[in-house]
């Protein structure tokens, strides 16, 4: 650089300008610095803010991936006729009678068999009968009566069945459950673990994807491996549906009543300033709301869907407004004039031409809305949401108001869990609910190019 | 009917479309347009020339009540369209505006293929029975419009990917689809290159023949070509209103020498 200003012809010394330009003066110096600070200001919050993200998404998907993978144990259980239907009349009401208790003695019983198959013994462990039966999931019983009564015809068969191995089997493969730690856990014992290894290397024990974790409904608390998402993804799957069918017609209608019909005044500012104001309140407002309004006044069912899809349609709706009338206010005015000028009614050029290019904007508004809503919690537990529910709600209709749960109260509810195992389960379902919400930000990305391609 | 009243100027021979008198045009408070008599005759090119502000655009608006969009904008006066005022209670000004077409400053076709363009405004009228009688209109208008050869192979394609200057002949065309009376032109030329002037400029003069045209333009060149009659517009006042050949040769009022010989405006 100093060859080059030495080189270069001189230069005028009087004026504003004096000096080469081959020399940058302070002034331009220091403006140059401030550009390069702010430059790094802002890399580092970019940086901060994906190193969070990462971190965030380490963490979940550390925590959460092995709930979608469980340990289970394969015995074959003899359907004792004796046990299950004394008079083997195979009458479905008699064999309904038999609780879940009168098939825990099965299953001990196949335990037992399995472990003489392996040409191993309970005593090399130094574990019961009662131990052994204890490592599969308080679930089996109920699984097997199922099985039972659905096919009444296999009493007195030999069925392999596939049971789920309990929490702390599966979370000695998945870490979470050590020898160490089990000599001080009075729910396992180093010697069911021992015995585990056993059966794993005999192939009675495998660990595999669980589909019971997405379809399955919530389990109680001493059986968090029969726990599943599956009444929490149709609880919000229906509210969804109600939102949808709600918040959308309702809110656009209103934006376009709105932007394009009404006249200013002071009722339309005040209207305006309030549907702000509501973008803003704070979601557990609307959960009270809705509490006095659907459940206590009106009367609908608590914990129901529809009263969760009715409060969080009233959550959603300003967003949708906002939005909707944001890009009604962006379709250029002169689009308006070409349709009024050729005689079309305010109406027309509405429908016609300023709602098809307003459209990409409405639906991504409508479609962040809805993901908003998808993981608001506190509403729904206000309206009873929270609830233990074993029970699918039925198909809609009738199931818009039979109990259901929802992801983000779901995810709540197992974190209040003591067992470590539902840890798993919350960040698993975790992962299911942003998978859910990166799909329908996705969407929105997909149909506004769609749309806005076509002009 | 007012038209059958004989006209006062002598070299008007052709029939009057717009009669206006006692115009009024306020903005709030703003009074825009002041006492604005003038008659607009049919299949005549009437110029509406003036400096920036000077309410030109505000008047031609007001003849197919476009103004009516604007929440704060009050016209009084009368102003009648064959005799009939467009202001009247029992006016539609949606079935006036089918009748009094417009074409704005910036080519404003709608985001959608060309033919659609065009069919759209008979479409809402109602004026095709069916696709064959549309294709007719659609066909015609983009002739008339003088865009025809260029776009024929084309139609489906979007009217927004055509140059500036073909928009605004679609943009004439779309205005003449639904057999307007009149036709409202504000400042057509001013986004277009000389070229696409100049064929604009010769469209308006093959529309003399069927149409009442009413043009605002900036540029006094422009308004000389084009147009039989000029009016000059100052401040929200009509100035001069007269043969366009006497207004730029021998003008009565000396803010329109002024204006039109460069000093104001």
């Amino acid at each position: 650089m100093t060859d080059a200003t030495a080189n270069a012809a001189p230069a005028p010394k009087q004026g504003k300008h004096a000096g080469s330009l081959f020399d940058a003066d302070a002034r331009t110096k220091k403006r140059n610095a401030a550009e390069t600070r702010f430059r790094a200001y802002g890399l580092t919050a970019v940086g901060i803010g994906v190193a969070a993200l990462i971190m965030l998404m380490t963490s979940i998907l550390g925590q959460g991936l092995p709930a979608f993978n469980q340990t289970f144990i394969t015995l074959d259980v003899y359907l004792d006729e004796a046990k299950l239907d004394k008079n083997g009349t195979r009458d479905i009401e008699a064999i309904k009678k038999v609780s879940t208790f009168g098939y825990a003695p099965l299953i001990k019983n196949a335990m037992a068999a399995k472990v003489d198959e392996l040409g191993i013994s309970f005593e090399t462990f130094g574990v019961s009968g009662k131990d052994a039966e204890a490592m599969i999931s308080k679930e089996a019983a109920a699984q097997l009566r199922r099985f039972v009564i659905a096919h009444p015809d296999r009493i007195g068969d030999t069925v392999e069945f596939e049971f789920l191995a309990s929490g702390r089997i599966d979370g000695y493969y998945k870490g979470r459950v050590s020898m160490e730690s089990a000599e001080k856990d009075s729910n396992v014992t180093p010697g069911q673990l021992q015995l585990a290894d056993a059966l794993k290397e005999g192939g009675a024990l495998s660990t595999h994807f669980n589909w019971g974790f997405i379809t399955m409904a919530d389990a109680s608390e001493n059986r968090p491996e029969a726990a599943g998402i599956g009444v929490a993804m149709l609880g919000s799957l229906y509210m969804m549906i109600i939102v949808l069918c709600l918040a959308l017609p309702i809110g656009v209608a209103a934006s376009i009543y709105l932007e394009e019909f009404a006249p200013k005044n002071w009722i339309t500012d005040l209207i305006e300033v309030n549907i702000s104001n509501l973008a803003a309140v704070p979601s557990i407002v609307f959960g009270i709301l809705g509490l006095a309004i659907f459940i206590n006044y009106a009367g609908l069912p608590q914990s129901a869907p529809v009263v969760g899809g009715l409060v969080l349609t009233l959550m959603t709706l300003p967003t949708i407004i906002i939005s909707t009338r944001a890009s009604l206010k962006s379709v250029p005015p002169s689009i308006r004039d070409a349709a009024l000028g050729v005689g079309a009614s305010k109406m027309q050029s509405v429908f016609h031409h300023v709602l098809p290019l307003a459209a990409p904007g409405i639906l991504t508004g409508t479609i962040i809305g809805l993901a908003q809503a998808l993981g608001e919690t506190a509403p729904l537990m206000l309206i009873g949401m929270v609830a233990f529910v074993r029970e699918f709600p039925s198909a809609p209709p009738e199931g818009f108001f039979d109990p259901a749960s929802a992801l983000p109260v779901q995810v709540y509810n197992w974190t209040t869990r003591a067992d470590p195992a539902f840890v798993e389960r919350a960040s698993g379902a975790i992962i299911v609910l942003l998978i859910f919400l990166l799909c329908m930000n996705f969407l929105a990305i997909v149909l506004r190019r769609r749309f806005e391609r076509r002009w | 009917m007012n038209d059958m009243r004989p006209v006062e100027r002598s070299v008007d021979t052709k029939e009057i479309k717009f009669e206006c008198s006692d115009v009024q045009v306020y903005y709030g408070a703003t009074h825009a347009i002041k006492d604005v008599n003038v008659t607009l005759e049919d299949k005549t090119v009437t110029a509406f020339i003036g400096p920036s502000g000077c309410g030109k655009s505000t008047f031609l608006r007001c003849l197919n009540r476009m103004n009516d969009t604007i929440d704060i904008c009050r016209v009084t006066g009368n102003l009648l369209l064959d005799g009939e005022d467009i202001y009247d209670k029992r006016v539609d000004p949606v079935q006036l505006r089918a009748k009094v077409g417009m074409v704005f400053q910036k080519p404003n076709p709608f985001p959608k293929s060309i033919y659609d363009n065009i069919a759209y405004g008979p479409r809402i009228h109602g004026l095709a029975k069916n696709k064959a009688e549309l294709d007719e209109i659609v066909e015609k208008s983009l002739r008339r419009g003088a865009i025809w050869d260029e776009v024929k192979d084309r139609l489906d394609a979007p009217g927004t990917g055509l140059s500036g200057g073909q928009q605004q002949r679609l943009c004439i065309a779309r205005a003449i689809a639904t057999e307007p009376e009149v036709l409202l032109m504000d400042e057509p030329c001013s986004a277009l290159d000389p070229i696409a002037t100049a064929q604009v400029e010769e469209l308006i003069d093959e529309l003399r023949e069927n149409y009442s045209v009413v043009i605002v333009t900036h540029s006094m060149q422009q308004a000389a070509r084009v147009s039989q009659k000029t009016a000059f517009f100052h401040l929200g006042n009509l100035v001069e209103f007269g043969e366009t050949g006497k207004i730029f040769t021998n003008p009565r009022d000396p803010r329109t020498e002024s204006y039109i010989t460069g000093r104001i405006g």
